[in-house]
């Protein structure tokens, strides 16, 4: 019979803190926090000696001051009276327009491109490869520059729009002007207008939120009456035919208001040497949006055949054999599962986009870096805290980002064990 | 079986029927059309979409390429002679643009007499890749790898050969010191001696004894200020560096984001999320604006090396994130056979769980080193002349090139992409090579 003898009782020694591993992840932690902490106050003590010697102080008042510059862009009101603060949002909401536009975009073209090089088809198979690979590997910088080159050089001034027999023409049935200076697009008008109201920081147009409650009621109801077909699928196994239903919650309401706000788009229109009415469209955004989308396109595209491949091809057979439908087999089977493959990279894409429209400077659109890491910057010479707190707001647009990831990824995971 | 039926059955065919060849469109091109091309409806029209397309570029495209000029001196020389060979109003590329300003692509404005040396450190960039990238070359080639970085900063800023003889010696004297050390016995002695010996002699020592030295035996190279850098060699010299700078970084950050110490992995989380979450142009903002407020008054140093710290740590920060899936994507079952075996944490890190997830995640970091690669462009914010923005403004500067666009912008892409596509390439070779699995 073995006996169990307790391990002899060592007196403690220095060396145990290395060699015992009951001690030497506390001793590595507490290392690890002492040099982290000296390196910490290195910095922080280096900072407040250089800015002493320098004559400042770290202070953000600097954005309540005034600002003195103009922006060429803006969503909200805007003028050089404004404060650095207020430029800084309109340089955080331009960063959000291009890249919220881009996102868009670059899904649907990636989408489409992704499916494309799925198919069977040698051409189609090619072409959508040579995109691929061409847009992939080469700097994104330089689709931007190539896209603002060809907005600014191959298109005709707006001059050549005029005369009886103008070089350029109008496309779209006459509604978008693509110029070397802008680009004007129909402007949306409402002849009834309910007007704006002032929340503060900036006027919101009560015709929007007319609009989106709506839109948003109409989805509501929408969702009310297939969960209802599906309640009546479960109990008669037939499903009442809901399409019409659908069409008629989701349209009727919103045309119906947009009737009653008086909603017409209107054309621009040639006066003089400029266009008149419509809205002009910077270039640079023109050229920011098509550069950043047809790059991130190249790369969803990927994920997108990445995570259609990566279903295997006893789920079709299975769902088939269940006799369901190829559509409600996409939709029921393939989907689900193809989404929960394609959706966090999909996300860390837009992560991308959204740190990318930072190039917006190698164009000169004003977005958050050209306004506050900009002009800002370069006026009040805070440097300090202009980048500083341009990285927190990127940083917080990243989390929050990634954080709507998490719990997508937390409501799709599979179930195991 | 023949014998019955050859009397239940009128006839019988006894001999085989010689094969008969296949039907005209089962063979051949016209089989292939019809399988890849014009399967369907949907498949017909899409291929005349694809062909469509296809004629639409060439059509835009291809004259501009066939009335490519090379040798004039400005582009309206180009003009003129797109011209008069093809007629008035023909369009065409001007490539002379190319010819003429090629050296400061490559080289931005790299002294002209030392174009050699950058080309040089290009050519033992590949020596020193070759036993890393190939495992069938003789292991001592490993040398040369280890001492290409001093040779390539000798070659390519030059000065005295002393300084980066001297950070050399650090490795040296770590090493000396453990070697000292283990012999002593001490527990602790030997890994405390391994690191505090080179942070000692690179702060305190390297310098006066590399100024020592040069004064006892002055041995000197032409010196290149970091200003003159340009061009591809820019992109390249940062590209490379930070790669293989980052590549060692993201691993320890990756172990550190999966450490039980909780102190360690809070630290690494949030490096990680905090480099990954900002741009890397505020991070280079940082490099050139922000180091002169962060370190002690009156240091000043290179701002090629600075930009070369930001992406190294940017780099690590994605790396450390694709490497952590490689580990991730381990079965347990390898990290308890490892603890079975009674291998401690390093030893179980580098024999067993390293190897595995590495290789799983070799696509995503060479993705990311073309990422990298590609990334280097923007520099140009921080002033750096970039061969894509940087280099091509200074060619439009000068008067005879003022209004070109196309082909500096199509000469940097390809370049580029032959790069980034030989990477993506490599990646595949190596995936393929290292595969263990039979599927």
């Amino acid at each position: 019979m073995a006996t169990v003898s307790d391990a002899p009782k060592a007196s403690f020694r220095l060396s145990m803190l290395i060699y015992d591993t009951r001690y030497r992840s506390i001793t590595i932690q507490v290392v690890v926090l002492l040099l982290f902490m000296a390196g910490a106050a290195w910095l922080v003590d280096n900072t407040v000696r250089n800015l002493a010697a320098l004559g400042k102080d770290f202070s953000f008042g600097f954005l309540w001051n005034r600002a003195g510059y103009d922006i060429n862009q803006m969503l909200v009101q805007y003028s050089n009276d404004s404060t650095h603060g207020r430029a800084m949002l309109i340089g955080l909401l331009n960063t959000l327009l291009v890249a919220f536009m881009s996102c868009v975009a670059a899904t649907v073209l990636g989408v489409i491109i992704g499916v494309l090089r799925l198919s069977p088809n040698w051409i189609i198979g090619r072409l959508t490869t040579v995109y691929v690979e061409m847009f992939r590997n080469i700097p994104v910088l330089l689709w931007i520059l190539v896209a603002y080159a060809v907005f600014t050089e191959v298109l005709p001034a707006p001059n050549a729009f005029r005369g009886d027999n103008p070089t350029a023409s109008m496309i779209l049935f006459d509604s978008v002007a693509l110029t070397n200076r802008y680009t004007a697009i129909p402007d949306p008008m409402f002849a009834r207008s309910l007007g704006n109201i002032d929340v503060g920081l900036f006027l919101v147009s009560l015709d929007l939120v007319a609009i989106i409650a709506v839109i948003t009621g109409s989805v509501l109801v929408n969702r009310k009456i297939l969960a209802s077909a599906t309640a009546v699928q479960n109990a008669t196994g037939v499903r009442p035919v809901t399409w019409w239903k659908s069409i008629l919650v989701l349209v009727a309401p919103v045309v119906l208001l947009l009737l009653a706000l008086g909603f017409h788009a209107e054309r621009p229109v040639l006066r003089g040497f400029n266009f008149t009415g419509g809205l002009d469209v910077s270039n640079s955004l023109m050229a920011l949006w098509l550069g950043l989308t047809l790059y991130t396109a190249a790369f969803i595209a990927e994920i997108v055949r990445a995570g259609i491949g990566a279903v295997s091809r006893g789920q079709t057979e299975a769902a088939f054999a269940l006799g369901l439908r190829p559509n409600r087999t996409m939709s029921l089977v393939i989907l689900p599962q193809a989404l929960r493959v394609i959706v966090p990279p999909l996300i860390s894409q837009y992560l991308n986009i959204t740190k990318n429209s930072s190039l917006a400077i190698a164009v000169g659109y004003m977005d958050l870096r050209g306004t506050l890491g900009g002009i800002t910057l370069n006026q009040t010479g805070r440097e300090l805290e202009c980048v500083l707190l341009m990285m927190l707001i990127y940083l917080t647009i990243s989390l929050l980002i990634s954080g709507a990831m998490n719990v997508y990824n937390n409501s799709v995971k599979l179930k195991e064990r | 079986m023949s014998d019955t039926h050859a009397q239940t059955v009128a006839y019988v065919r006894e001999t085989m029927l010689p094969q008969a060849t296949p039907p005209v469109s089962e063979v051949g091109a016209i089989k292939w059309l019809r399988e890849n091309l014009f399967s369907g409806v949907l498949n017909t029209i899409l291929t005349l979409v694809g062909i469509a397309a296809v004629i639409w570029v060439v059509q835009a495209a291809l004259p501009w390429f066939l009335h490519g000029v090379w040798r004039a001196n400005s582009l309206s020389e180009c003009r003129q002679i797109i011209a008069e060979s093809w007629g008035e109003g023909a369009h065409g590329a001007c490539w002379a643009v190319i010819r003429e300003r090629w050296n400061q692509f490559l080289f931005g404005f790299y002294p002209r007499d030392l174009y050699w040396r950058p080309v040089l450190a290009l050519a033992l960039l590949f020596v020193a890749l070759a036993p890393i990238l190939f495992a069938e070359l003789p292991r001592k080639l490993i040398w040369a790898s280890a001492l290409y970085p001093a040779v390539a900063y000798i070659l390519l800023w030059g000065g005295s050969l002393w300084v980066p003889i001297s950070v050399m010696a650090g490795f040296g004297v770590g090493w000396l010191g453990l070697a000292i050390a283990r012999r002593t016995g001490l527990p602790l002695l030997a890994p405390l001696a391994a690191v505090l010996l080179p942070l000692l002699w690179w702060l305190l020592l390297a310098g006066p004894a590399a100024g020592m030295l040069e004064r006892a035996v002055p041995l000197w190279v032409q010196e290149v200020r970091s200003d003159k850098f340009g061009g591809f060699v820019l992109s390249i010299t940062i590209g490379v560096a930070a790669i293989v700078l980052s590549l060692p970084l993201g691993v320890v950050l990756a172990l550190g984001r999966r450490s039980d110490m909780l102190l360690v992995k809070a630290l690494s989380v949030g490096f990680i999320e905090f480099i990954r979450g900002v741009p890397l142009i505020t991070l280079l903002f940082t490099a050139s604006l922000l180091l002169n407020y962060f370190l002690p008054p009156g240091t000043n140093f290179d701002i090629i090396l600075r930009v070369i710290i930001m992406v190294t740590l940017f780099a690590a920060a994605y790396i450390a994130e694709v490497i952590r899936g490689g580990l991730a994507a381990l079965p347990r079952g390898q990290y308890e056979a490892a603890d079975s075996l009674g291998l401690d944490y390093w030893k179980s890190m580098q024999l067993i769980v390293l190897p595995q997830a590495l290789k799983i995640s070799i696509p995503g970091i060479v993705s990311t080193f073309i990422g990298l690669f590609k990334d280097t462009t923007l520099v140009i914010f921080v002033g750096l002349l970039d061969p894509l923005k940087g280099i091509t403004d200074a060619v439009r500067a000068a008067i005879e090139w003022k209004g070109v666009y196309w082909e500096p912008f199509i000469f940097v892409g390809a370049i580029f992409f032959i790069f980034n596509f030989g990477m993506s390439r490599y990646s595949m070779y190596l995936e393929r090579k290292l595969k263990r699995d039979h599927r």
